[in-house]
């Protein structure tokens, strides 16, 4: 039976109890079927992490958002940048 | 005004950002371009049930996979240093950028990320028509995240649709279909997008000559030419004239930046057009590196002017005449606008202590000096130098006529690899199947090229005569930023070099059967 065939059934009881699984099933599958997409998903994730657990908690913080802490402080800041 | 800048922070921090910036782009054209002709190979499948377009279609879809899963992400970089390295500028320009990209944001991670799930896992598990109705959306989802960020470029490049608010330091956006729908916006979008589809087209054509060449999977090689040729072919075509559509905007919106890009030092009525120049350093000024003459140049009289305004005997502005001013063209000096500028800037100084004082009605009068002259608020900064005021001619005219010119072969290769394709001779031409193999680097060069004309030809602005690149930098220390530059440089590289192991080695091992 195809995916989307389920949409159809009269049973709307029985599409919505198995829709969430079937969704799982599909990506479950497609990922455990994947080939080169296994190599893919870990240059993701090492990618990933780089950017969001070292780069941006390291490196790359919000300068105004770290520095200040209301907004009206912040705009006082730019226009002192912009007016200096 | 202390105008006061520690020019090594902002070179690192302009060098970061490019660097991020080509990085990204060597990803995004061609996932969207093979996203397109991967739907349509798929749509051919659809239609004949050939297992033989379902093989191509896998293949094409396996390297675009290999594209997008490297590429995917590399753009949320810039947005950190947006916040990081560019506050100011990411303040002062509001929710003018941020709508833009929270829709492309929204749009990106329902349409790319839902339907290129189904796109790859849909094969025998979902129905035919809702497999490739898939592929559509992921193409059309993909070039729809370019639509929002090329938007917000566009607007740096002609800041409309919007008031400063001098309480918050903010631009507020007034309105939204006026900035979605500037002129700048539509043609970057348009020569963008064209451009990618063609690049991808080329990497197609590519590939498969390199299958023909090797003798390996000819069939598949010359269905995936007839693809890649036609839909490289109408998109090479649809790039040259959207180019033509951008450049007129430039002329009329950046016209600094046009005459850089044309090494059009003093203006004129029907100004020629420079096909091929060279340049070399002036006699009358040798230690100025941006000011150079031509020493040789083939020009095609009036055509510049017909360009830029569909007239032969229109009149361009030269860099003379947009620093010294032209009175009989009614340009104003640059001096004129650098005043105006510090007149705006000390205005905002006013009606900020004004406010703080409480003292309404000096408040209101800053703020009408400050309302009458906002539009020359960026020149404000350029007293002592003006000179900054000129981008880089050199930079800016080789990089703009590269592109041209590849763009230009490009066209002709699609219509000889049609030819050579429809009259079978193709596998035999050997000189044009390693053309075809070494246009590939050539189409991204050329890609690059226009985004380096882009962004260097508008310096020094980063919102052209709103905010000079010198004052949107953050004040932060210029050291960590070459860190940055270097774990950028180590983190990019790094992915470059997987994606092209990666895809190099699933080329070698060619589609399933060989295609057929």
């Amino acid at each position: 039976m195809l995916f989307l065939d389920k949409f159809t059934s009269s049973n709307n009881d029985t599409v919505r109890t198995n829709i969430f699984r079937r969704i799982f099933r599909f990506y479950y599958e497609g990922f455990r079927s994947m080939t080169v997409g296994k190599q893919l998903w870990a240059i993701i994730l090492i990618k990933l992490f780089i950017m969001f657990a070292v780069l941006k908690l390291f490196f790359f913080r919000d300068t105004l958002g770290t520095r200040f802490d209301t907004d009206e402080e912040r705009s006082n800041y730019v226009i002192e940048q912009l007016t200096k | 005004m202390n105008e006061v800048f520690d020019y090594n922070l902002i070179d690192w921090s302009r060098g970061q950002f490019a660097l991020t910036a080509i990085y990204h782009w060597i990803f995004v054209p061609l996932t969207l371009g093979l996203a397109f002709i991967v739907a349509i190979m798929h749509t051919f499948y659809y239609k004949t049930g050939s297992q033989a377009w379902k093989k191509t279609t896998k293949f094409w879809m396996t390297l675009f996979g290999i594209n997008f899963a490297i590429g995917v992400a590399t753009g949320i970089i810039l947005e950190f240093e947006f916040g990081t390295n560019w506050s100011n500028y990411s303040w002062f320009v509001g929710d003018i950028f941020g709508a833009p990209l929270a829709v492309e944001g929204i749009m990106a991670f329902f349409l790319e990320s839902t339907f290129i799930a189904v796109m790859f896992f849909g094969w025998d598990k979902v129905s035919k028509g809702f497999h490739v109705t898939a592929s559509w959306l992921t193409a059309f989802g993909a070039s729809l995240s370019a639509l929002w960020i090329l938007v917000a470029n566009a607007w740096m490049q002609f800041p409309t649709g919007m008031h400063f608010n001098p309480d918050t330091a903010r631009n507020e956006m007034g309105s939204f279909w006026e900035v979605l729908f500037s002129p700048v916006a539509i043609n970057k979008f348009l020569h963008t997008i064209s451009s990618a589809y063609l690049l991808a087209s080329i990497f197609i054509i590519g590939v498969s000559a390199w299958y023909l060449l090797k003798g390996r999977n000819v069939a598949f090689a010359r269905r995936s030419i007839v693809v890649a040729v036609v839909f490289g072919l109408i998109t090479s075509i649809y790039t040259i004239v959207t180019g033509d559509g951008s450049a007129r905007q430039v002329a009329q919106k950046q016209p600094m930046k046009f005459a850089a890009m044309e090494g059009l030092y003093r203006g004129q009525e029907g100004a020629g057009l420079v096909a091929i120049g060279l340049m070399a350093t002036n006699a009358n000024d040798p230690n100025n590196e941006n000011i150079k003459d031509f020493a040789f140049k083939i020009e095609i009289p009036n055509l510049l002017s017909y360009m830029a305004y569909y007239d032969f005997n229109a009149f361009i502005p030269g860099i003379k005449d947009l620093m010294d001013g032209n009175e009989a063209q009614g340009i104003p000096p640059v001096t004129e606008k650098i005043i105006r500028g510090k007149m705006a800037i000390q205005a905002l100084s006013d009606y900020k202590m004004a406010r703080q004082a409480g003292n309404d009605s000096v408040a209101l009068q800053a703020k009408q000096v400050l309302d009458e002259n906002f539009k020359y608020f960026g020149y404000g900064y350029f007293e002592s130098d003006p000179d900054r005021l000129v981008p880089s001619v050199p930079l800016s005219f080789y990089s703009f006529h590269l592109m041209v010119a590849l763009g230009m072969f490009f066209f002709f290769l699609m219509i000889i690899i049609m030819v050579l394709l429809f009259k079978r001779r193709l596998e035999t031409s050997r000189f044009w199947l390693r053309v075809a193999i070494w246009t590939i680097p050539l189409a991204y060069l050329a890609s690059q090229s226009g985004w380096v004309t882009a962004e260097m030809g508008r310096q020094p602005w980063v919102i052209q005569d709103l905010m000079p690149t010198m004052v949107a930098v953050s004040q932060i220390d210029a050291g960590a930023v070459q860190i940055t530059f270097w774990l950028f440089a180590a983190l990019f590289t790094t992915l470059l070099i997987a994606e092209l192991k990666i895809m190099f080695k699933q080329i070698h091992i060619g589609p399933k059967d060989g295609g057929k």
